[in-house]
């Protein structure tokens, strides 16, 4: 029977996390040297970790499936950093972003892991410019800020619209230092594809080498996971093509707990989807909310062009509808309300497919010089893909799956329910609940990272009991099995249907049924077919080549092929989840006026779920308590 | 729109390559170059024959996979955009496309138009870093940067790492690479320190690594 057991330090907020640390074993200098621990992925988290591990002395084996650690999908990322530095004097401290981070989650997160995310934010800062990290300053060489959405403070950082990028360079020069000494072992090229469990301890991983295609088993005293989302189950993201949910799920069919799988976000403001052989969506940084005014025709089906439509014929609908957050809104409800407008008839461009993004004011306001010098490199990407200037017509936008909220279940340690099995960044459940605000997912990663796993993994370390395992072990070699066995099935099936067609099918199906509302029949209805299209995916798919050899077609089909079982598990979540909160808007729990409803007396809990062999997954709950923060009404009005 | 593509074709490393060619047909305006390739191997697939082998992650311009030579230029026709960031209006319809890999020594390809660029982070290990531990930080604002010297910093700092400077490059040098880098860190009060060890460290791993030398040409 699963336990799940959150281990938080009792006592006041404001010292949980430095009682931790205090009561906390520590593994002697020494002995760090004989402890290995594996890394898997190096985006913001990965990377962050992995260098901090080697030069606490640990000896780290560090793998990305990428060609270089450096490419990880964190770079991508680009409006900012949020920290509670409040050098702005605007009203900001550890409290505040704590706050507004527990609201903007719709409180279904832990108050002590985010009240430990806001402590350990500046940290952060301060971390990233020794580092050397060109954040955007003012003319008196202190660092500059943003605000960014759901929030009324600036505390933003940013480097142009590539904070992303410059963070993640960040910790691969680190992880790169390193390597160079020795601390860090770096395996590029390589996919993680089943985790190695010995006496109910997580001791290792399996992995195919895809330049060679050989298979191997790694041994390690822990597993640390940082492999991100699973937006991509949607088929059509702004995700990075290989972005995949294969090691969190295979961890998950090993005894790691999966939480809130269905809390999946969508942005607001990506470019609209043209036709069908598109493979990805691109995001436009939230950032442009600061200056962008959302707006659609008043009137349904009005083709007159944006520049014909005069001011008292259009609907600033975000400002309409929240007056006090207007185009900052946070992410879930902009996305529903850009749905609601769209669904009304009054969407813009191709199908009707998306709603203006109209910087014609600041233009006017601040000149072209100051919106170019903010947003210039968007500005260009939009003309780039669109074939459109944005400054002189609005940009057209429309939502994208974009990130998870939900992930493997981790207790305040960050360890899964599998001793010895670590989760950090995107890859867990713990920080952002039902909804992640905007410039806070680079803040966990590097907080999980630098300043919370290397802690917390050293009492596990010193404490835990280990027994030797290496990979001719009994448990190493029937893992090396499961994965072997599954990659020789996708090359013998005999179809002639491409694992991106089954891709496309899924994510549609998804989209449909459990993408930004959802209901009863149309997830009952998900739950019939998305086992018979798994079933014609193992009849149908024909994967060419063979598994000796570099073949990118039969490590995406091992990713789709995991996709087609773990969007049950997605729709299972939301199903079980009778409330609307967040990003999970079911259509069966509003209010009059289309707001979302949420049930603290049924649904403040972490909805956990363990895998079973043959049958549905069991859900377990942990509660949610909330000592500091009194939930209430997430109003932005 | 339809177009004739000649695209490099090699089984792996150490095996003699050469140009097949294909044709897209069914090809919209509005498609990425990305997508059209894909569109290409979708065909191959259904026939069981083996797709093209290409590297792409992001499709955004940002993380640096795509590498792809297009009628003799690195990352194709425009400037300053990446491969992924190519549309097909670009190209007038039934045009013939050559597509081939990074080509340098130290990029062995492995398959197709992928290429092995392992060489561009152990130039990275060498001394692309400010050697600090993670904590102790002293707070951000301590030392102050002007914001011209900041906005030089990160023009430096935006190199994306994809190599096309060496494939671009007669002697397919790394010097442009490299350069960003040691600017980057150079340029800002805590990289000082290390500056000179740096460039050093940097500049003979990319002897080592057989990157070529830089000759200056314009």
């Amino acid at each position: 029977m699963m336990k799940l057991d959150p281990k938080i330090p009792p006592g006041p907020l404001e010292t949980k996390w430095d009682r931790r640390r205090f009561s906390e074993k520590l593994v002697s200098p020494n002995n760090k040297r004989k402890i290995r621990v594996i890394v898997v992925g190096t985006g913001l988290a990965g990377a962050s970790a992995a260098s901090t591990l080697g030069q606490l002395g640990y000896q780290v084996e560090c793998f990305c499936f990428q060609d270089s650690p450096r490419r990880a999908h964190s770079i991508a990322a680009q409006g900012g950093i949020n920290a509670a530095k409040n050098y702005q004097d605007d009203g900001d401290s550890v409290g505040r972003l704590f706050y507004d981070t527990i609201k903007g989650g719709d409180f279904r997160s832990r108050e002590a892991n985010v009240y430990r995310l806001a402590q350990v934010s500046t940290q952060i800062i301060d971390q990233c410019v020794a580092l050397g990290i060109p954040f955007a300053r003012e003319y008196g060489g202190q660092l500059a800020n943003r605000s960014f959405g759901g929030v009324q403070v600036s505390r933003t950082f940013y480097c142009r619209g590539q904070t992303g990028q410059q963070l993640l360079l960040g910790a691969y020069s680190a992880l790169c230092w390193q390597i160079e000494r020795g601390q860090v072992t770096m395996r590029p090229r390589t996919e993680m594809l089943d985790l190695v469990v010995v006496d109910g301890q997580a001791r290792g991983i399996v992995v195919r080498d895809l330049v060679t295609g050989q298979m191997s088993t790694h041994t390690a005293h822990a597993v640390v996971l940082a492999t991100g989302g699973y937006s991509n189950v949607y088929y059509l993201s702004t995700n990075a093509s290989g972005s995949n949910v294969t090691a969190t799920y295979r961890a998950w069919k090993q005894g790691a707990a999966f939480a809130n799988p269905c809390f999946t976000q969508i942005h607001p403001t990506a470019i609209p989807p043209g036709d069908v052989h598109q493979a990805k969506l691109t995001l436009m940084s939230e950032s442009l909310r600061n200056d962008g005014r959302l707006w659609v025709p008043k009137m349904a089906r009005d083709h007159r062009p944006p520049e014909d439509i005069p001011a008292a014929e259009r609907d600033y609908f975000l400002e309409r509808r929240y007056p006090r957050f207007g185009n900052l809104t946070p992410r879930d409800l902009a996305s529903r309300a850009v749905k609601a407008v769209c669904d009304e008839g009054r969407g813009v461009g191709p199908g009707g497919h998306g709603v203006y993004l109209d910087f014609a004011d600041v233009l006017h306001q601040e000149g072209l010089d100051v919106v170019r010098e903010r947003y210039g490199n968007l500005f260009e990407m939009y003309q780039r893909i669109t074939g459109e200037d944005a400054y002189h017509a609005p940009m057209r936008i429309y939502p994208a799956p974009h990130y998870t909220m939900g992930g493997l279940w981790v207790d305040y340690n960050l360890m899964s329910t599998i001793p010895g099995l670590f989760v950090i960044g995107e890859a867990n459940f713990a920080d952002h609940g039902a909804n992640r605000l905007g410039a806070s997912s680079l803040m966990q990663g590097l907080a999980d990272g630098y300043f919370i796993l290397p802690y917390t993994i050293g009492h596990y370390l010193a404490t835990a009991k280990f027994t030797p395992v290496g990979e001719d072990h009994q448990k190493s070699r029937a893992a090396l099995q499961r994965a072997t066995a599954r990659i020789s099935r996708l090359l013998n099936s005999k179809g002639c249907r491409t694992a991106a067609s089954f891709h496309r099918e899924l994510g549609q199906l998804l989209w449909n049924h459990c993408g930004m509302s959802r209901n009863e029949e149309g997830l009952k209805l998900a739950l019939t077919s998305i086992p018979a299209l798994r079933e014609e995916f193992w009849r149908g798919v024909m994967v060419p080549g063979s598994g000796e050899a570099f073949n990118q077609e039969l490590e995406y089909a091992g990713r789709v092929a995991d996709y087609l079982e773990f969007a049950e598990l997605l729709c299972h979540d939301a199903l079980h989840r009778e409330e609307s909160c967040g990003a999970h808007f079911r259509e069966e729990y509003q209010t009059d006026a289309g707001e979302p409803q949420r049930d603290d007396s049924r649904f403040a809990h972490v909805a956990a779920w363990e895998y079973r062999e043959g049958a549905s997954p069991a859900l377990h709950k942990e509660p949610l308590l909330f000592e500091f923060v009194p939930p209430t009404t997430r109003s932005y009005q | 729109m339809k177009f004739t593509l000649n695209i490099w074709r090699q089984k792996g490393p150490g095996e003699k390559g050469r140009f097949v060619t294909y044709e897209a047909g069914d090809v919209s305006s509005g498609m990425s170059f990305l997508e059209m390739l894909d569109s290409v191997n979708q065909g191959l697939i259904a026939k069981g024959e083996e797709p093209v082998a290409f590297e792409q992650d992001c499709r955004e311009g940002i993380c640096g996979s795509c590498s792809l030579v297009i009628n003799g230029i690195p990352h194709g026709p425009d400037r300053g955009i990446t491969t992924c960031q190519l549309y097909m209006r670009r190209f007038p319809d039934g045009a013939v496309i050559r597509i081939e890999p990074w080509r340098a020594r130290a990029f062995p390809i492995i398959k197709d138009l992928v290429v092995d660029r392992r060489a561009l982070d152990r130039v990275m290990q060498a001394g692309g870093y400010i050697s600090v531990n993670t904590g102790g930080a002293v707070d951000g604002n301590v030392l102050l940067v002007s914001k011209d010297q900041a906005e030089t910093a990160m023009d430096a700092a935006s190199c994306i790492g994809c190599g096309a400077c060496v494939a671009a490059c007669k002697n397919a040098s790394a010097m442009l690479f490299v350069a960003a880098k040691v600017s980057h860190l150079a340029l800002l009060p805590q990289g000082k320190p290390e500056r000179t060890r740096r460039v050093r460290a940097m500049l003979e791993a990319m002897d080592r690594e057989g990157f070529g030398s830089c000759g200056n040409h314009r």
